[in-house]
């Protein structure tokens, strides 16, 4: 669904109160938003790190608006874009300083010293598919996220990512071929 | 047509955000009675974070703290009690945004009880930051938690109340309302005595403190200063600590 709707009730609630207005945008997106975050980091906790702070940054840009900049927002994909540069940024901070990889790694190998937090993070994420998904390019991870864990629009997906629709349905379809034969090779 | 096991599969990935997910976010209000009146209250996933008495409570604290307000289902445990009595060491204060030398001049001031007051070069040197007294004044005008914080309980050292963070009437209620005896205080004030010691134990002390109201009329001594207190034998009291201000 496209939001042209001007009685979008997110939009509505922000124009009436910014704090209200916020528990609608949370209310409505927290899903979406956390689910994109988990399925691009592959973390459960840096996916909580990510959504509270591109909630709070979205609540911030929203204190600085102006009433015809809110009038016409589009929420979804606003907040998506937050959410898509953080991660983005997040991305190029930890290539600098190579983390132990640990999605090169075989799914069931255990790390003994895994803490409680990552051992349940690991089972929320341990999902095959959530795995491979981390194994594809980044643009194709984040398009194939958007446009099929998220179920944004493809129009959306190209705005959030800046770049062409077309671009947006070339990285859908290699991601979704990678998988494919990273799953069939299994 | 079939659906796309895949597509099926990568759909099934989408899940909630965890419940608790908003308090890292968002800070919860509520709106509580006190001695001076309705004030709204605003607190973290870590504590009590704002104090605010009059209009404009969400304005204000957008503008401090660049967070979203929600409604708090009920109080923080023990907010009420800690307002009503005016003892609040109970509540847990989110004081992350202040600086180190805020931190301390609020931890300071915290541990002055119910009922007394001390003087802002009391709170600076007890923080060790003895020629830090301006400092302390202005650490105190920006306390983001009145009340819990007791700053009403920070005076000047020539007996008058001073300034507050919600205005001086609003300390001066809130001293009274806790049985801090101002009349007497202005009262030695104005005969320039500023510590009361006693001769039976040789402890002076400042006022206010439960150990200064306990002395009988026959045993009190008032004193200009702790030099003079200590040149006639007095020892500084160790519950209200008058002589931290001095080194020894």
């Amino acid at each position: 669904m496209r939001e042209t709707d001007c009685l979008d009730p997110v939009r509505k609630a922000l124009l009436d109160d910014l704090d209200e207005g916020f528990a609608e945008l949370y209310g409505a997106y927290r899903g979406m938003v956390f689910s994109a975050a988990l399925r691009l980091s592959g973390r459960w906790a840096d996916a909580e790190d990510l959504t509270a702070e591109a909630f709070l940054r979205a609540y911030r840009a929203l204190a600085g608006y102006e009433r015809d900049r809110l009038a016409e927002l589009q929420p979804r994909a606003w907040l998506m874009t937050i959410l898509m540069n953080l991660w983005r940024n997040q991305v190029r901070t930890s290539a600098r300083k190579p983390p132990p990889e640990l999605r090169d790694q075989p799914v069931d190998k255990i790390d003994p010293g895994e803490d409680v937090e990552e051992a349940a993070a690991r089972r929320e994420t341990g999902d095959e598919l959530a795995v491979l998904l981390g194994r594809l390019p980044a643009e194709q991870r984040a398009a194939v996220v958007l446009r099929h864990v998220v179920d944004l629009p493809v129009s959306e997906v190209a705005a959030v990512l800046r770049i062409p629709q077309g671009t947006v349905k070339s990285h859908v379809s290699r991601g979704l071929r990678r998988l494919r034969e990273l799953g069939g090779a299994r | 047509m079939t659906p796309d096991p895949l597509l099926t599969g990568l759909a099934a990935l989408a899940v909630d955000a965890p419940d608790g997910l908003l308090d890292r976010i968002a800070a919860r209000w509520v709106s509580v009675p006190s001695p001076i009146g309705e004030l709204h209250v605003a607190c973290t996933d870590q504590g009590v974070a704002y104090v605010h008495a009059g209009a404009g409570f969400a304005e204000a604290f957008r503008e401090r703290f660049g967070r979203p307000l929600v409604p708090a289902a009920r109080p923080l445990a023990g907010l009420l009690p800690a307002l009503r009595t005016g003892r609040s060491s109970g509540v847990p204060l989110d004081l992350r945004g202040l600086s180190p030398f805020q931190r301390d001049v609020l931890e300071a001031v915290r541990t002055i009880p119910r009922g007394e007051v001390r003087p802002y070069a009391w709170v600076a040197a007890r923080i060790g930051r003895p020629g830090a007294v301006r400092a302390v004044g202005a650490a105190l005008g920006r306390n983001p938690v009145p009340l819990l914080v007791p700053c009403h309980r920070v005076t000047r050292s020539d007996g008058v109340v001073g300034d507050h963070v919600f205005g001086p009437a609003a300390k001066e209620r809130l001293l009274l309302a806790e049985g801090a005896d101002l009349a007497r205080v202005r009262e030695l004030a104005a005969a320039r005595v500023f510590y009361l010691g006693s001769d039976t134990t040789g402890v002076v002390c400042f006022p206010t403190c439960h150990n200064a109201r306990r002395i009988t009329p026959r045993h009190r001594h008032g004193f200009r200063t702790l030099a003079q207190a200590r040149a006639a034998g007095y020892r500084p009291c160790r519950t209200c600590r008058p002589g931290q201000s001095l080194t020894g």
